[in-house]
């Protein structure tokens, strides 16, 4: 009887265990079904190449919308990947164990905030400060909705991710490594610059690109303080409107008008292939990365 | 020889040089980091301050609300709580087998367990607003409108890989000895997983479920499409919720001041609701280690 029990269970969990996998085929399978309609009609270059975005007229052009995700990626990229480095280089190579203790929580929390509280952040602290300190600086106008406060907000969110698997990295390079560093006359930085960073480079690279894909489907906190007009951005002050706040946005009309939701289910798909290639790409470097470490 | 002395001496002090401005460079960016969040919650919690009323938590809100009359939060309260409770005892039946069957039933180098745990990764990194979408593809399919129960189930697939890939992280480090001592008293599998494994890890499974309820109640992109916006709170699940990131998003977005402060102390009650469950969590589990055998 309890091994019949074991046996069950075993075959029922198994069962379980399909699901994660199957989950992520349903995922993209629906997304695709659903964009059908929209495909058969315009070509894929169409679709993702043309700036017209006209719903009423049956223009649905993403270009707007790739470009706004990519320009607000990158910013946020540019900011957080240089800081979050550093914090993880110090907090795992050169901060005494209650600095440590102290950060790692904060740095959890960081990652635990929703990202509706970082958009309301970025209107009440971002927005301002990029239309009235950062503009007149370079001398140009912005109302402070921009590709800029989205990329400060977005790298604000990013850093968690970046610094936690940079310091799980960090701890896999064996001890010895640093001393025989260390014990050639080689000061800590050099240490950390031609030796732990040089060890762990992949790894790095890894953090960097789940920090990306991360970055790239964020929605409400972006979708807040970026500002959200359809056009192809002409510089970091003025606003952009990236692909998930576009799905969001429209959630409501686009079962009005023909093709709407079909080209936002594209969108929705676009998101996820980019999201899903750089998730598999980066676990891909890490999973060499661990290999080599072996 | 002097001449030596005096280029050794240079390369020297270049070399103490770099040795200081990393390190600046370093502990400003963990100050930075850790700072920020800092920022966020002072600045959230002192602009609410001045809307922060007792009459927020504890009513719903009445007609004209959102154009600045009487009323409170208390169905966006509830609804976060009920969709983030369902969500998270959803997650927790379909993630806890899974994870057993990985650790127990699964040999050591199996693939299938390798292609889960991948599973898992990729699922991690889907951005929210693709589960919404997603999650309003599968309403549409079996005809369920925007509810309690749709929103439930969106976060759950959410919620999945998140809590998942943290009970994952404390079950592999269950020392195998543990478990071979359970099978040498004749205990099945089954049987070692929720009498011993289970145990061991209730510290680890706590946090995970606790870290997927945050996440649960915070998310925003994926309840747009499926648990709809309501004023009143729930009495069926296929009544539409109200959640708190929604009414956050959704008072900001008026014109008003006074509704936007609104928004601002929302904003405050969700993210202590967030630090009350870090916090607490941080307590269990210092409660629960005394079962777990070292």
């Amino acid at each position: 009887m309890r091994l019949f029990k074991d046996q069950a269970a075993g075959k029922l969990m198994f069962l379980l265990a399909l699901f994660p996998s199957f989950l992520v085929l349903a995922i993209i399978f629906g997304l695709f079904q659903k964009s059908r309609a929209i495909l058969a009609i315009r070509s894929v270059g169409r679709l993702l190449f043309s700036s017209g975005w006209h719903p009423l007229k049956g223009e649905f052009g993403l270009l707007p919308f790739i470009t706004g995700t990519l320009w607000v990626t990158f910013v946020a990229l540019v900011i957080a990947i240089p800081i979050s480095l550093f914090t993880a280089i110090y907090l795992s190579e050169y901060a005494p164990r209650y600095v440590r203790d102290l950060a790692k929580p904060i740095i959890d929390l960081l990652a635990g905030l929703p990202s509706v509280v970082f958009g309301v952040w970025g209107i009440m602290v971002i927005v301002p400060f990029v239309g009235n300190v950062l503009a007149p600086l370079f001398g140009v106008y912005s109302s402070g909705y921009s590709i800029l406060a989205g990329g400060i907000v977005l790298a604000i969110m990013i850093f968690p991710t970046i610094i936690h698997v940079s310091l799980e990295v960090f701890a896999s390079i064996p001890f010895a490594l640093r001393e025989t560093s260390l014990s050639l006359g080689a000061t800590q930085w050099e240490t950390v610059h031609h030796v732990v960073l040089r060890k762990g480079a992949q790894g790095v690279m890894a953090a960097s690109i789940l920090g990306l894909s991360r970055a790239f489907g964020e929605t409400m906190a972006v979708l807040m303080v970026v500002g959200n007009v359809p056009m192809v951005p002409k510089s970091l002050f003025s606003p952009g409107y990236p692909l998930p706040a576009l799905i969001a946005n429209n959630y409501g009309e686009m079962m009005s008008v023909p093709l709407y939701d079909s080209a936002l289910m594209l969108a929705a798909l676009v998101l996820l292939i980019v999201v899903l290639a750089a998730s598999v790409f980066g676990r891909w470097i890490l999973i060499k990365a661990e290999k080599r470490a072996e | 020889m002097k001449y030596e002395h005096e280029l050794t001496r240079g390369r020297i002090k270049h070399r103490r040089a770099v040795e200081i401005v990393a390190k600046i460079a370093m502990i400003g960016s963990t100050t930075l980091v850790v700072g920020s969040l800092l920022a966020i919650i002072g600045a959230i919690i002192w602009k609410s301050l001045p809307a922060l009323k007792l009459s927020m938590i504890t009513q719903s809100p009445k007609g004209g609300y959102y154009l600045g009359k009487e009323g409170g939060i208390l169905n966006a309260i509830v609804g976060s709580l009920y969709l983030g409770l369902g969500a998270t005892a959803l997650a927790l039946v379909f993630s806890l087998p899974v994870v057993l069957y990985l650790n127990l039933y699964t040999k050591k180098k199996s693939r299938f367990a390798g292609l889960t745990r991948f599973a898992f990764d990729v699922l991690w990194g889907i951005p929210s607003i693709v589960y919404g979408a997603f999650g309003f593809v599968l309403m549409m399919a079996v005809g369920l409108r925007a509810s309690l129960l749709a929103g439930i189930i969106t976060v759950a697939l959410l919620e999945l890989p998140i809590m998942s890939r943290a009970i994952d992280e404390v079950m592999v480090l269950v020392p195998r000895e543990l478990k071979e001592a359970s099978f040498a008293l004749g205990a099945t599998r089954l049987e070692t997983a929720f009498k011993v494994v289970v145990r061991q890890c209730m510290p680890g499974i706590l946090t995970a479920v606790l870290i997927a309820f945050g996440r649960g109640i915070g998310d925003a992109a994926s309840v747009l499409f499926t648990a709809g916006f309501t004023d009143r709170i729930p009495t069926s699940l296929f009544q539409p919720a109200a959640t708190l990131p929604l009414a956050i998003f959704f008072q900001l977005g008026t014109p008003f001041p006074e509704v936007q402060q609104r928004a601002y102390a929302s904003a405050a009650v969700l993210t202590l609701l967030i630090l009350l469950i870090s916090i607490a969590s941080r307590l269990l589990i210092r409660k629960l280690t005394k079962h777990v055998i070292k």
